[in-house]
């Protein structure tokens, strides 16, 4: 009988092997479904949706939403400072590692901004308030120019002065 | 006829300085006793009383209740919390890892970091979906993954940020749970990823996968595909029960080896892609800075590390005379095949009982029997792994990773990351333990 029940296994045709192997209790979903949380922002700016915003819309909305956490101009609270190039040697390897020192990537802003802030609240922000956010931080990180809207073919442009100051250090894992 | 085992027990053997004993002295008690005894440690051998009966032998016991709980002498016994109030910040709870043995963490004691508290998941609500790059993108209910065959493993979880209070240049006085109970082992029960990936089928060019929980935060980070079809599990039970909230109820990615951030509590999505997100986490905290600057990325591995939980810090000796040194073995790139314990500061070493079979990627305890003989020691240990990698001795670290250039005055704080250099607790003529470095 087990013999037999091999043989079936062995024998059977390529979907039906497929289907005894797994349980399948997946259920599709269209891209519509997805759409609510299809929100991560890729490196090369895929996943970034429509709209734009600029350093001046950004001010406003900082003050409003973030500056409680992050302090007055971005400047750092009992949350991150956000607005500031320190060296990243001046505390040895305890350093503060910043958007302006650190970060390699402008998109993860975008990626990170979406999803988690303002932290009380998140996801009341717009498309277009997220992109006036980048471009808030990243203007005054003197990254872009002040009057440089952000948008979904601006911002994966903006290069990170710190990008290329990463080792990867287990190379063989990825 | 059997030959009758003599009554008289061998010297005890030193293996090394400061009183190491050969690990036989743990198979035969009368061994130790009768080395414990001829080095002057009888004063353990308090003068008897007359026996009678407690007061707990006396009447019925209390009620049972349907959950247990320990004991109320163990109340000490608890997690140290580095946000109590929640503050709107990140929640730290350190497991007393120095008050626990063997190698499963207890799930009420398991260490738990949550950067925006602990949502509360209706698991009939909850919904996991798989796309991006797949054949098929698919939605799945947690009652429809329960039905999936399951495994079981053994593996320990840290935080790649666990043991950060050791970067400070002059060593911090605080406790096993202190420095490092932001790690714990538990036996996981889930779905192989790979069961998964297969059903949804990932395309041939794809190489990341990007995991994203259901928390305020929807934290997310990016994790090689590899590691996916390697030993990447889909985890619904801790240690039998289903996970603690904390630790990703209702279900969590468990990528053995993997620092702690990147093993997805209260998974909700995983992205198929042929590129990394750089989501927050690995863009900031989870790179460590250099000494020079420069910073590593995608430090995905809790590297080989041990260390003394007792006795250590906090845990002074009373007397000379037999103790036991027993710690905590693990190592995100194997197995542990050897644990070596000096109780000279280094100067020799001796190898370790290494209570097995150990498991690849779960905590493996190791016992070294001891005489202590009243004058200054300092203990530590060293591990290796079936990989090869061994725990680097300090001097080693810190040329290659640094130092802070001032003390670090909290245990709290995260100067950098991924720290596997040795502890070493020093005991003085009066039993009492300091952390120190040699």
């Amino acid at each position: 009988m087990l013999l037999a029940a091999l043989l079936a296994l062995v024998y059977s045709p390529p979907a039906a092997r497929a289907a005894a192997n797994t349980p399948g209790l997946g259920k599709p979903i269209s891209p519509s479904d997805l759409k609510a949380w299809d929100i991560t922002v890729l490196p090369d700016g895929t996943g970034l949706p429509p709209g734009s915003g600029t350093a001046a819309q950004g001010a406003k909305l900082f003050d409003d939403k973030c500056a409680l956490c992050h302090g007055q101009g971005a400047k750092g609270g009992i949350a991150n400072m956000l607005i500031g190039n320190p060296s990243l040697t001046a505390h040895g390897i305890a350093s503060n590692k910043t958007i302006a020192n650190f970060w390699g990537q402008s998109t993860t802003l975008f990626d990170y901004i979406r999803r988690a802030m303002p932290w009380p609240a998140p996801r009341i922000l717009s498309d277009d308030d997220v992109y006036a956010l980048c471009a808030y931080l990243l203007a005054g990180n003197k990254l872009i120019p002040e009057d440089e809207p952000m948008n979904a073919q601006t911002l994966p442009k903006v290069k990170m002065p710190n990008r290329d100051n990463f080792i990867i250090k287990f190379p063989d894992r990825i | 006829m059997r030959k009758r085992r003599s009554s008289a027990a061998p010297p005890l053997e030193e293996i090394a300085g400061n009183g190491l004993l050969h690990r036989r002295a743990l198979l035969s008690g009368g061994i130790v006793l009768a080395g414990a005894m001829a080095s002057g440690a009888a004063a353990t051998q308090a003068a008897a009383e007359p026996l009678k009966d407690p007061p707990w032998s006396l009447q019925p016991g209390d009620v049972t209740p349907v959950l247990q709980t320990p004991s109320r002498f163990e109340k000490n016994v608890v997690r140290i919390l580095s946000n109590p109030k929640g503050e709107p910040r990140t929640q730290h709870a350190r497991a007393p890892l120095q008050y626990l043995d063997g190698t499963i963490t207890p799930n009420p004691l398991h260490f738990t970091i949550l950067h925006s508290g602990i949502p509360d998941i209706d698991p009939a609500a909850h919904r996991f979906v798989i796309h991006g790059m797949v054949r098929e993108p698919l939605e799945y209910t947690v009652e429809a993954l329960l039905r999936y065959p399951l495994v079981t493993r053994k593996h320990f979880v840290e935080c790649g940020g666990n043991s950060a209070g050791m970067f400070s240049n002059a060593p911090l006085q605080a406790t096993v749970q202190q420095l490092h109970g932001l790690v714990s082992c538990a036996e996981w029960t889930g779905i192989p990823l790979s069961t998964i990936l297969d059903e949804a089928g990932t395309d041939p060019k794809a190489t990341w996968m990007i995991a994203e929980g259901a928390d305020s935060l929807l934290v997310n980070r990016s994790v090689p595909l590899q590691k996916g079809y390697e030993d990447a599990m889909i985890a619904l039970y801790q240690n039998g029960e289903r996970l603690m909230p904390g630790n990703g109820y209702p279900m969590r990615l468990l990528l053995p080896g993997f620092e702690g951030n990147m093993n997805t509590k209260f998974l909700r999505r995983i992205l198929i892609t042929d590129q990394p997100a750089m989501t927050f986490y690995e863009t900031r905290n989870y790179s460590p800075l250099l000494p020079d600057g420069k910073a590593y990325r995608f430090y995905f591995i809790d590297e080989v590390k041990s260390f003394i939980t007792k006795p250590s810090f906090g845990m002074n000796l009373k007397e000379p005379g037999y103790y036991e040194i027993s710690g905590i073995a693990y190592s995100g790139t194997g197995t542990i095949t050897k644990v070596l314990v000096s109780a000279d500061g280094g100067k020799s070493w001796g190898e370790a009982a290494v209570e097995g079979p150990a498991a690849p990627k779960a905590f493996t305890r190791f016992r070294m029997p001891w005489r202590w003989d009243g004058q200054p020691a300092i203990i530590t240990s060293r591990a290796w792994d079936d990989s090869g990698a061994v725990q680097p001795l300090r001097a080693d670290f810190v040329a290659k990773r640094g130092e802070t250039e001032e003390p670090v005055k909290s245990p709290y704080g995260f100067p950098n990351q991924h720290y596997n250099s040795l502890t070493c607790w020093g005991v003085d003529a009066k039993g009492q333990i300091k952390h120190v470095y040699v």
